[in-house]
């Protein structure tokens, strides 16, 4: 692995080719559309739910909402009694619908381009990790426990503090984006370097 | 503090039922596109994803700060005429920079997030699926420990609501406006400096 100042003194052009994993992500296929447009969608959408429906946009809070209604099935009495789902009660609200809808949005996004997947597993993914499922799946549990967790905990994730709560200049999103992508850099550093 | 716009006060009036229906609609609308627009960014690929984490792919920053800069430019303008309130989640620097961290690990092995995830979903990558359940579990470990997280970590570092704006002694128009061309700069060098 070479530090960028070293790579840019070689007079490399390109970040990217700073450093080495031994897979390179760019040859997997990108974006459809350029990423500035798809950004400045997202920004203009944000004017609509701030000012049409006085929300804004995040999705993190679906899973926790998931995650009470579960939790209601197996225990009521133990899940109602829960600080958190006592100040956010399970229900299906604005954000709800919009996580559940994004997905749809994701789908007719993905055909319109032809770019429907159905796949278990990514090619990146396989050409690190190889063939497994369940090491994909256990991984990916993992993950996900770690992130709903971070999330709540911060109260919000790459959506809601990364493109809400920045685009108001709130201090505190700033600062949980920063640590975010630390936090994600030295994780996936280390997760396709250690071998 | 937060001063709201010229007109709007802190919240609105708790909505009755017919502009609750409009609203849950427009959610359904405004989801689609959500999801429409992550996709066709590339941001529902677990490669772009880890690829902006390995630095190697710089799309999701692209897509977050031409969000950033488009959304923050309209919402202060918005939120001047009184056509928007500000939601401001406030800054505790404990939980928030403790979360963040967390959150960013757990990214780095799930290659998803709460909201790519969901267009992930839509484009049948199945594979997040098992992230998806993470989610739902490790919120629900959240909340059984949200008593106790409440009392401590949550209140280290409570500075309520600040914002960037607030602490520097210049006029907060003068500020977004200053931001905005910053954000400009940022794009247009990423743009010179990477491939993609």
């Amino acid at each position: 692995m070479k530090w960028l100042p070293i790579a840019l003194m070689e007079g490399q052009t390109s970040l990217l080719s700073a450093l080495d994993f031994g897979v390179e992500a760019l040859d997997y296929g990108g974006c459809a559309r350029s990423p500035y447009l798809v950004g400045a969608g997202i920004g203009l959408l944000s004017w609509l739910t701030f000012s049409l429906a006085d929300k804004t946009i995040g999705a993190s809070s679906f899973y926790a909402t998931i995650a009470g209604f579960c939790g209601r099935i197996f225990a009521r009495k133990h899940t109602d009694s829960l600080a958190y789902f006592q100040s956010n009660p399970p229900r299906i609200d604005w954000g709800f619908v919009f996580v559940l809808s994004s997905i749809s949005g994701g789908f007719l996004a993905a055909w319109t381009g032809g770019e429907i997947r159905d796949e278990w597993l990514h090619p990146m993914w396989v050409d690190r990790f190889g063939d497994s499922l369940p090491l994909r799946g256990g991984i990916g549990f993992a993950g996900g426990v770690l992130m709903a967790f971070g999330a709540r905990l911060a109260g919000g994730c790459t959506s809601g503090h990364g493109i809400s709560g920045t685009l108001q200049l709130n201090a505190g999103s700033w600062l949980t984006v920063a640590c975010m992508f630390t936090g994600g850099i030295i994780t996936a550093m280390l997760l396709y370097t250690v071998p | 503090m937060i001063d709201p716009g010229k007109l709007v006060t802190e919240s609105v009036e708790p909505p009755c039922d017919g502009v609750r229906r409009v609203r849950l609609f427009g959610a359904i609308v405004f989801g689609i596109a959500f999801g429409f627009l992550l996709q066709k960014g590339g941001v529902g690929k677990y490669n772009v994803l880890v690829g902006q984490l390995l630095l190697q792919d710089f799309t999701v920053l692209k897509v977050m700060l031409s969000a950033i800069l488009v959304g923050m430019a309209g919402v202060f303008v918005l939120h001047h005429f009184a056509k928007a309130n500000l939601h401001i989640i406030p800054t505790r620097i404990a939980p928030q920079g403790i979360g963040g961290l967390l959150f960013g690990a757990g990214f780095a092995l799930i290659a998803y997030c709460p909201g790519t995830g969901a267009a992930a979903l839509g484009q049948g990558s199945w594979d997040v699926l098992f992230g998806m359940a993470g989610l739902v579990a490790g919120s629900y470990l959240f909340a059984e420990m949200s008593g106790w997280l409440d009392e401590s970590i949550g209140k280290w570092g409570d500075k309520g609501k600040v914002l960037l704006s607030d602490l520097v002694p210049i006029p907060r128009s003068v500020f977004v406006s200053g931001f905005v061309i910053l954000l400009l700069a940022v794009l247009f060098s990423l743009d010179r400096l990477t491939d993609r």
